[in-house]
């Protein structure tokens, strides 16, 4: 027992189990991190990382046998030849839908860390005190001024590039020189800003270094992140948390280990430990700790606690309030509009920006009222069109190949992010009936959008149009190009944060009610899910929880 | 941005611009009894396209896109990279129209001057393509999903997608630049530059 006994230990090694890992070892604790899937190692394993294009058979496109191995991820963009490894083994670990969601995966050392879409906004108190004002839900035990601080940790450790705005939906944060928009991105930025008093349009905040740090290099403006950057150019597990957590000596990684259970003591009503599945050996192991972070992703953690029933919570660890697995949200996007640019013939760019331009929620603020309630961001980005465009006026021929070798016309594009919000009926539970490769329940996805987001999904687009329109774009036409929820890859709140233990899983320092030495600091932690890309946060609820349990490791508490 | 899998080209490639290649669920069930045979495994390359199509299809590259100051389709050898992706990416049905397109596109020759393609010269082949060209624009046009897909599409896209993502295409009838090392979203353009393979 001896030699399996840690300080703490973290289950999952994406952006938020990276983030606790680094955390905890650096205050000095023994820490074990656990990892169901793979290793994958800093560039070494990135590799497609630096093949050209034709170097890949199929170009980066899907052949028939990815389509039928991979039926979930071939609904969206993500089923892709350049980073197929990265994505979990659907045939291995499949869930069920009462209700249609995509579950999109990484299960790997890294996790999701390593193919995100790397913006980073923070929260401010409109969404902090969204779910109070509107007396849906419950109220989230913290505000901004309780995150702030460590939102700024995490920005400094991860490298966030970015503009200082003054925007009271979007606070600043502490942030790399900011990547550039492009001269029609430039324009249209300052259109908006003189056609309506509260909207901006902003460069992205993203989690792409404009300067070296920490022994990473500045971003290249390659555009392959989701490949794997061989320069460590934006963060993820491999490039930042791992190595600092690895440097004090305090770290233990071990890939290929199932956490199954959290070991529930009822005489100390404290969790001792874990249960593991080895994948590869199935053989099981058992290890010991003061302190648990769990953050295996918003509904693996809440698989992880609900596959920990005892008789004294049989519905799982952290199930007496009745909301474990429930309020699953998403952000719904796919809803825009994009139109062509006149004018600029002489104007190009050069490098390809891994970014694009942000217009941070404006709906339900500042006195505008809707027929639903919170609101949307916008990301998009404008650019010269490629060889794939249509030359109506011409056919096949010299002439044709000639003018597609030069670039065509600008045009831009602009997608809402919407929040969802908190339904309880939204859940996920264990199937009694099926399991995975490993014998294990799987998850059953019972969750939609409804009618608030539906409503906002319409105006996603008219306003997309109208305020493109407004900005000079011609030709401007809306698309809804149809959501589920889960789509987003941004899956949030099925362990929520509350400051009642009869209405929520997690209290306000992200500690399990039912047992204070077990933290959730991923997704399944959020109350609501505001607009805004929501990793972050999750970085910056990680930090301030270590702290919180180190401390209270010393004070004896736990 | 995030949300675009971007490879080369604009946002149309990686999703319903090769439409052959990203046929959609409800497409794969409708497959009708004649073509589910060929279902069972996947074919070898050379049950695809043999040297001889994949020759002919060099040819038909050529006259879409062809060699002018920059090189052209032949040079890419679009017509192996077409018989990988009909063989890997098209479903069985697609696979027929692209196989028996061949066919139809020497008919078509022979309809229009008694000759097959490759016994016309380039003038005459590029009427022809042209002409095949207009028909399948026309018949996209109005084409439902459910109804096939027009051969002579099959056979330009690829072209297309097969020429600007190659070596000669990428780096030499557009730029190319692997690592750019630094963002400028303001240069200046004038007409004849190339337009960058990737973005």
């Amino acid at each position: 027992m001896e030699k399996n006994t840690y300080d703490a230990i973290v289950i999952g090694s994406g952006i938020s189990g990276g983030m606790a890992a680094k955390e905890l070892t650096e205050k000095g604790l023994k820490t074990i991190m656990l990892e169901r899937g793979r290793n994958i190692e800093h560039v070494k394993d990135y590799v497609n990382a630096n093949k050209n294009p034709w170097e890949l058979p199929h170009r980066g496109g899907k052949t028939q046998q990815m389509i039928k191995d991979y039926p979930v991820l071939g609904r969206d963009y993500t089923l892709n030849e350049s980073n197929l490894d990265y994505w979990v083994n659907e045939k291995e670990s499949p869930y069920k839908e009462d209700k249609p969601f995509d579950w999109f995966r990484g299960y790997h050392v890294g996790g999701r860390s390593l193919m995100w879409g790397r913006q980073s906004y923070r929260l401010s108190d409109y969404d902090f005190t969204a779910n109070a004002k509107d007396g849906i839900a419950v109220d989230w035990p913290i505000r901004y001024e309780d995150l702030a601080p460590w939102y700024s940790r995490v920005e400094k450790f991860a490298g966030i590039s970015g503009s200082r705005e003054n925007l009271p939906q979007l606070p600043d944060g502490d942030f790399m020189p900011p990547m550039e928009m492009n001269v029609v991105e430039k324009d249209v930025a300052a259109r908006i800003k003189k056609n309506y008093e509260h909207r901006r349009m902003i460069i992205g905040r993203t989690a792409n270094i404009t300067q070296p740090h920490n022994n990473r290099v500045n971003c290249q403006y390659r555009n392959k992140c989701w490949l794997g950057c061989p320069f460590g150019a934006y963060f993820s597990t491999q490039s930042a948390t791992l190595p600092a957590a690895v440097a004090t000596g305090n770290l233990t990684l071990r890939p290929f280990s199932i956490v199954t259970k959290i070991l529930y003591d009822k005489d100390t009503k404290r969790a001792k430990g874990v249960e593991v599945l080895d994948a590869e050996t199935n053989q099981t192991y058992e290890y010991f700790a003061k302190v648990i972070f769990l953050n295996a992703s918003a509904l693996n953690s809440a698989w992880v606690l609900m596959n920990s029933a005892t008789d004294v919570w049989p519905e799982g660890l952290g199930s007496s309030s009745g909301e474990l697995g429930h309020n699953l949200m998403d952000h719904h996007f796919r809803a825009g509009a994009h139109g062509d640019m006149p004018g600029y013939e002489d104007k190009y760019v050069y490098g390809r920006r891994a970014n694009g331009i942000y217009i941070p929620r404006y709906r339900n603020l500042f006195g505008d009222k809707r027929d639903y309630i919170r609101g949307f961001g916008y990301q998009g980005s404008a650019g010269r069109e490629g060889w794939s465009r249509d030359i109506a006026e011409m056919s096949i021929g010299g002439d044709y190949k000639d003018a597609l070798t030069e670039p065509g016309k600008w045009t831009m594009g602009i997608t809402g992010f919407g929040e969802t919000l908190p339904y309880h009926d939204n859940r996920t539970y264990l199937s009694k009936t099926d399991k995975d490769k490993w014998g294990l329940p799987i998850l059953v996805m019972d969750a939609t959008i409804r009618e608030n987001e539906q409503k906002m999904r319409i105006d996603m687009m008219e306003d997309a149009k109208e305020m493109l329109e407004k900005a000079g774009l011609e030709n401007v036409k809306t698309y809804n190009n149809g959501y589920v929820l889960g789509g987003g890859i941004h899956e949030m709140g099925t362990a929520r944060m509350g400051r009642d233990p009869k209405t929520s899983v997690l209290n306000k320092h992200n500690q399990v009610w039912d047992a204070p030495n077990v933290y959730v600091t991923d997704g399944a932690a959020m109350t609501s899910a505001a607009c805004q890309n929501p990793s972050l946060t999750y970085m910056a609820l990680t930090a301030r929880a270590v702290d919180h349990a180190v401390s209270e490791m010393k004070k004896q508490n736990i | 941005m995030a949300r675009v899998a971007l490879i080369m080209g604009g946002a149309l490639i990686s999703g319903d611009y090769l439409l052959s290649g990203c046929t959609t669920d409800t497409d794969n069930k409708k497959e009708t009894a004649k073509t589910k045979s060929a279902d069972k495994a996947p074919p070898k390359l050379a049950e695809v396209l043999d040297a001889k199509q994949i020759s002919f299809m060099n040819e038909v590259g050529e006259t879409i896109l062809p060699a002018t100051k920059t090189p052209g389709a032949k040079a890419a050898d679009v017509g192996s990279f077409m018989a990988v992706m009909v063989r890997d990416c098209y479903t069985p049905k697609d696979q027929k129209i692209f196989i028996e397109g061949l066919t139809k596109l020497d008919e078509a020759a022979k309809k229009q001057g008694g000759k097959d393609f490759l016994s016309l010269d380039a003038a005459q082949r590029t009427k022809l393509l042209t002409a095949l060209d207009a028909e399948q624009k026309q018949y996209s046009k109005t084409k439902t999903l459910e109804q096939p897909n027009h051969y002579f599409r099959m056979f330009k896209e690829l072209t297309l997608l097969g020429f600007f993502t190659s070596e000669p295409g990428a780096t030499k009838a557009l730029r190319y630049n692997p690592v750019p090392g630094k963002y400028d979203g303001d240069v200046p353009y004038k007409k004849g530059d190339r337009a960058w393979a990737t973005t």
